[in-house]
């Protein structure tokens, strides 16, 4: 593989469920992406705003984050919540979130997806799903499909 | 050859878990999953469920000591052990949580302990029949699953 400046994309994943959170990570990476897994809501900020720092102070291509996967129930702050906080948020409301619930419940599905969410995944998410992500992604207009 | 009917022996083993209904396709993603760069991915997940469901059994057995029963935290606790018994395709125990929560909702504390007390049993049997599956597949080397792609 010689393909020159071939950029992997970041994916963020949020979730409380330490086994949740193993199985998207390998998920993920089975599908060529890079990631980064914290267990709540408040850590998933805490890293993108880390990342506008980076951003500002460094090279702009390190550390992007160009997708964000999270589980919806989560103590303290819910997928909900994290979704709604990026979508108000003027530098982070571009990257996609995707949520992921174990239960499928239509208004909840809805109510995501009215506040922005690109998609819904059903526990336990399979491979299939992570594969319908790149579409999704932030910045992949002019790129190949591998 | 010895090997081949080791072999043999860990992959009946390995159907009779799909067979006896304690395993769903979940468990064949997961085997997917595995690879050389995670060869034991299979076995970190599933220890990763045992620990899990430690904590929620604890948790759930002094929650239903109480009285009276709090059945929005049982119901919490629950959903937890589901979630984790769904990832790894722990079909018999998934079903026995689902029904745990139905007698949650309703207010049924004897339901509630009964499903309980069969849950912990199915639980500690898909245990010992995976410990002894892994433990037979290490011994043996690599398995081809049936449905392995490439």
């Amino acid at each position: 593989m010689g393909i020159a400046a071939e950029t992997q994309f970041h994916v963020l994943a949020v979730d409380d469920s330490l086994i949740d959170r193993k199985l998207i990570e390998k998920l993920l990476k089975t599908s060529s992406f890079q990631v980064t897994a914290v267990d709540s809501g408040s850590k998933a900020l805490e890293f993108l705003g880390l990342q506008e720092e980076e951003q500002r102070n460094h090279h702009p291509q390190e550390m992007e984050v160009n997708l964000i996967i999270t589980d919806y129930s989560m103590p303290g702050m819910t997928g909900y919540d994290l979704l709604r906080k990026i979508k108000e948020s003027s530098s982070l409301k571009d990257i996609p979130v995707v949520i992921m619930s174990s239960e499928n419940i239509p208004s909840r599905i809805n109510r995501c997806l009215e506040e922005g969410a690109e998609d819904f995944f059903l526990k336990p998410v399979q491979l299939s799903d992570v594969n319908k992500l790149r579409p999704h992604l932030l910045g992949s207009r002019t790129l190949l499909e591998i | 050859m010895e090997r081949t009917q080791q072999h043999r022996q860990v992959a009946h083993m390995r159907q009779s878990l799909f067979d006896q209904g304690l395993l769903d396709e979940q468990f064949v993603q997961l085997e997917e999953l595995q690879d050389d760069a995670n060869p034991n991915f299979v076995e970190e997940v599933v220890t990763l469920f045992y620990r899990d469901s430690a904590r929620l059994v604890l948790n759930i057995d002094q929650a239903l000591d109480k009285s009276p029963l709090d059945f929005s935290k049982l119901d919490s606790y629950m959903h937890q052990f589901k979630g984790s018994a769904s990832s790894i395709g722990a079909k018999k125990v998934k079903s026995e949580c689902t029904l745990f929560r139905e007698y949650c909702k309703a207010g049924n504390g004897e339901g509630c302990m009964k499903t309980f007390q069969q849950l912990k049993k199915d639980y500690a049997v898909l245990r010992k029949k995976l410990e002894t599956y892994f433990q037979m597949a290490r011994q043996v080397g690599p398995v081809e699953t049936a449905c392995r792609r490439k």
